[in-house]
């Protein structure tokens, strides 16, 4: 009988192992999918046991934090924003019922603490329990809080302000705003808020048509191909014919022969509209590509709620390129099917500022244990080069010309040069405002100082009667005086 | 041979330490600080430990030095478990290993020679069989999950399954001892294939019988699968017919695909087992939550007392059954498949032992029967962690030594005892010729 015993013994350990199998293949190789599956809830209430860390602005104010519920094994943290609505753009909301988004769903790996394997192991092994990381932002809570007070009183919008030598955003401010503490009690109402659309940051996903802020790039993309020089005149007349409609100056007024700095001064349609044609489609569209069109933000924010800009083609749903026909004339000066993210049009300032280099736009500044020690330092890093230097400084020439005697005086600040652009684009008929026909999309973009700037920013408001000069450069002359100061 | 004493001894060491860590772990894990209160459980197990050990020193001095410490391994985890699942759960199931030991220790004292129990093994056939009855039996019987697994006989409730597998293991190895000459011989080939003669085949056929029956009558799946799973393992070992078991298995499979489709309580598990994400909070919910608890303790787990048992807040369960069926999972849960992988290779251990004792016996029925009660454990810890990992559909089998429950701790006592009896026994005999050899100066 030995042999069959010793026969039924392997059979015997033939059946452990394929138990060791099954118990690895959940265990581990299948242990991920598993984790992803919908009916399996533990991942949501794991991750409502580890107390996740705080979101810091720049000063230490206290944007995000975990307080602890009920004891024992029933012990969880739920997130608490003592700032209400100041800081829900960008920084977003995190409840295990409802999701999260925005900033606290890029960072939530560091926010949980969930670091590499490695630590992970060696925290088992030392039995510590997972405890999440402080994030520091760049966030300048008091040019936050100035930015979104004029907002509200502006109309919906948004506001961008960047470090141009780091991309640290200083500030991205959304009309309307929303308190991410009512997110458990009023999601649906937040969600399905007709006009307001209070969940959506108007920095990252409001798409408008940029007006005449778009000929900072178009300028930019003639004097660095080379095409023109600060000194090459164009006969700007009151009136163009472009695809059989005609393209006007305000009060059809005609210029004449023009260089760069008058053209942008007075934000001169014709002037720009015959540069356009004369780049062509490729080196228009180069150059917005390097600006960052056509293409996502580098953000710290999750990609699905940041939007591309560029040329929308609104039958196809998608942008076009190069090699699509458009109407050159009027995207030189914003127009055309053009659409434009604040966020977009402030990197535009900010290349500008910063020599013609286009650094990565980022929210978070540093990452801190829960022992004190910084364990991560945002590296500024480049996104582009989209121009010259000395493009650059030409084009800073041109722009300061539009605070001190042009459309954008109301963007000075004194005593600080002030480089900018503004821009109104008519938005008539807009069902986002009701559908008036006076509607216009204003706009500010600009930095400061202009001789060594600290800051650009981008302001954008929807749906208002008024002109980029009116509501949009005082938004940006107090918010970039508030982050100058602040240092 | 007090050496196997001395390294029995010696593997009990690692087993205290086990135990009282396991406790400490536990306890500061819902203290915050860690109290002697530990220690104290460790060294009561330590004691009972170490008395049955002397018990065993002067009883069964040439037994089996490893199957002690190995099955102490396997209570200690299953204390530890329980403890942290819940801390009266672990006071009764430090009550039930008193009371198994003593029912171990009433074994080895009462059965000394074993080969009584052929004597009687038609009696003890009939009792365990009537045993398996008795959770049908109106005001005494309980239903647990859809199956008739329990008997409540005032504050004294058990299992009986787990009694009738030994009773059934010792009626089977009696009978094959006296009828695997006949059904070798007797055998014959019909179409290529090799029957048994059927005259000397018929009381199997009721162990057959028996198992369908279960299957409906009990409706204890788990129960039907182990016992039948024991008698092809012992009939392939007495007869060494290959060909019986496939038939066997085949006769098994024939009967549990009938009754599948058409006892809703098992059609219903085989469906479960088949289509678990048909009904995610449903009837699919407990295989599921096993499976995701499994994925939540990766590599090295979650420690212990760290994974979830209940949604946090509530007193619903995320583990249903976490003390008994599913314990598997909760090990995964918080030791990791490192954890878990220890705890097979224990099982695998014992296997290895039982079968040891198996080769060197002496005697048919010894072989038989320490074969089938090896067998039965071993088959038992693979119906419930194969069912927790999905291999075959979950049923209610307890996991040998560590699952909550006073039935099973104290019936695989018992069937250690057995085992020990029939090893103490062969290491004597087997020890004897080559002493005597050695006392007579035979050459080397």
């Amino acid at each position: 009988m030995n042999r069959q015993i010793v026969k039924l013994f392997a059979f015997v350990m033939v059946l452990f192992g394929v138990l060791i199998g099954f118990t690895s293949y959940w265990s581990v190789f299948d242990a991920e999918a598993l984790k992803e599956k919908d009916a399996n809830k533990r991942p949501l209430f794991e991750q409502q046991q580890i107390p996740r860390g705080r979101i810091l602005a720049a000063d230490g104010t206290v944007i995000a934090k975990s307080v602890a519920k009920g004891k024992g094994a029933a012990k969880r943290y739920v997130r608490r924003y003592p700032e209400g609505s100041l800081f829900g753009h960008p920084i977003g909301y995190s409840f295990v019922q409802y999701g999260d988004s925005e900033f606290e769903q890029f960072h939530n790996d560091e926010l949980v603490g969930e670091g590499s394997e490695f630590t992970s192991i060696a925290d088992e092994l030392l039995g510590h329990t997972q405890e999440g990381n402080d994030i520091v932002t760049n966030i300048d809570a008091d040019a936050q809080r100035l930015a979104l007070a004029e907002l509200e009183e502006a109309g919906f919008g948004a506001v961008v302000a960047l470090e141009p030598s780091t991309g640290a955003v200083k500030v991205m401010a959304s009309n309307a705003p929303f308190d991410p503490n009512r997110v458990p009690y009023e999601y649906s109402k937040l969600a399905n808020n007709g006009i307001e659309t209070p969940l959506l940051n108007r920095a990252t996903q409001g798409r408008y048509p940029p007006g005449s802020t778009f000929k900072v790039v178009t300028a930019a993309a003639g004097l660095d191909s080379g095409a023109i020089t600060p000194e090459t005149t164009i006969d700007a007349p009151g009136s163009l014919e472009v695809e059989g409609t005609p393209l006007q100056n305000d009060f059809n007024e005609d210029f004449g022969p023009i260089a760069l700095d008058t053209a942008l001064t007075s934000s001169v349609n014709t002037w720009f509209g015959q540069l356009g044609q004369q780049l062509g489609n490729d080196t228009l569209f180069k150059y917005m590509e390097r600006f960052g069109f056509n293409a996502k933000p580098a953000i710290d924010l999750p990609e699905d709620e940041v939007l591309e800009s560029g040329v929308y083609d609104f039958e196809t749903e998608e942008m076009l390129t190069a090699n699509d026909p458009v109407d050159l004339a009027r995207l030189a000066i914003g127009q055309e099917r053009l659409l434009a993210t604040p966020l977009q049009m402030a990197q535009v300032a900010a290349a500008v500022a910063n020599g013609g280099t286009l650094m990565k736009p980022q929210i978070w500044k540093r990452v801190v244990d829960p022992d004190g020690r910084v364990t991560d330092t945002m590296d500024p890093s480049v996104y582009s080069e989209p121009i010259s230097e000395e493009t650059a400084a030409e084009l800073t020439t041109a722009m300061e010309g539009v605070v001190s005697e042009g459309t954008g005086t109301n963007a000075a600040i004194s005593g600080v040069p002030v480089a900018g652009k503004t821009g109104t684009a008519e938005t008539p008929g807009n069902l986002a405002c009701g559908g008036g026909e006076e509607e216009n999309q204003a706009w500010f973009i600009g930095f400061a100082p202009a001789d060594d700037p600290q800051i650009a920013i981008a302001a954008s408001v929807e749906c208002t009667e008024q002109f980029g000069n009116d509501v949009a450069a005082p938004i940006f002359s107090d918010v970039a005086e508030a982050i100058l100061n602040g240092e | 041979m007090t050496s196997a004493r001395n390294r029995e001894l010696l593997a009990l060491v690692p087993v205290a330490i086990l135990l009282t860590a396991g406790f400490a772990a536990v306890f500061s894990q819902e203290n915050e600080q860690l109290g002697n209160l530990s220690l104290i459980y460790g060294a009561y197990f330590l004691a009972l430990c170490l008395v049955t050990h002397i018990y065993l020193r002067i009883r069964l001095p040439d037994a089996d030095p490893y199957l002690f410490p190995l099955m102490a391994t396997l209570t200690a985890f299953g204390l530890v478990m329980v403890y942290r699942i819940d801390e009266g759960l672990a006071r009764d199931q430090a009550n039930w290993f008193v009371l198994g030991l003593v029912l171990f220790a009433l074994t080895i004292q009462f059965l000394r020679d074993y080969e009584v129990l052929e004597r009687y093994r038609y009696t003890i056939a009939i009792g365990g069989l009537l045993l398996l009855l008795a959770p049908r039996v109106p005001g005494i019987g309980q239903q647990v999950n859809g199956a008739y697994l329990g008997v409540k006989i005032g504050p004294l409730a058990f299992q009986p399954a787990e009694f009738t597998k030994i009773a059934i293991v010792i009626f089977l190895a009696s009978y094959l001892r006296e009828h695997r000459e006949v059904l070798i011989v007797g055998a014959r080939r019909v179409l290529g294939v090799t029957l048994p003669p059927l005259k000397h085949f018929g009381p199997m056929l009721v162990v057959w019988g028996a198992s369908m029956f279960m299957l409906v009558f009990i409706r204890d799946l788990g129960s039907s699968l182990m016992f039948f799973a024991a008698f092809l393992a012992l009939l392939y070992v007495a007869t060494g017919r290959f060909s019986f078991v496939v038939i066997g298995m085949a006769m098994f499979l024939v009967g549990a695909w009938f009754f599948a489709s058409t006892v809703p309580h098992v059609h219903e598990r085989v469906e479960i087992w088949l289509h678990p994400y048909e009904d995610p909070q449903g009837s699919g919910y407990q295989i599921l939550n096993s499976i995701f608890a499994q994925a939540d303790g990766g590599l090295f787990g979650k420690g212990f007392g760290e994974a979830l048992i209940t949604v946090p807040g509530t007193d619903n369960s995320l583990l249903p059954a976490a003390q008994t069926d599913m314990i598997y999972a909760l090990i995964v849960n918080e030791v990791g498949l490192f954890g878990a992988v220890g705890v097979v290779l224990v099982y695998m251990l014992v296997a290895a032992r039982g079968f040891k004792i198996a080769l060197i016996a002496g005697d048919g029925f010894s072989k038989l029967l320490a074969t089938g009660l090896t067998a039965v454990f071993a088959i038992q810890a693979f119906v419930i962690i194969g069912g927790v990992t999905r291999v075959i559909p979950l049923t209610g089998v307890t996991l040998p030594f560590i699952s909550y429950g006073g039935s099973s701790i104290v019936a695989n006592f018992v069937l250690l005892a057995l085992l020990l009896l029939i090893s103490d026994r062969a290491r004597r005999e087997a020890a004897e010729p080559a002493g005597r050899m050695a006392a007579l100066g035979a050459p080397a």
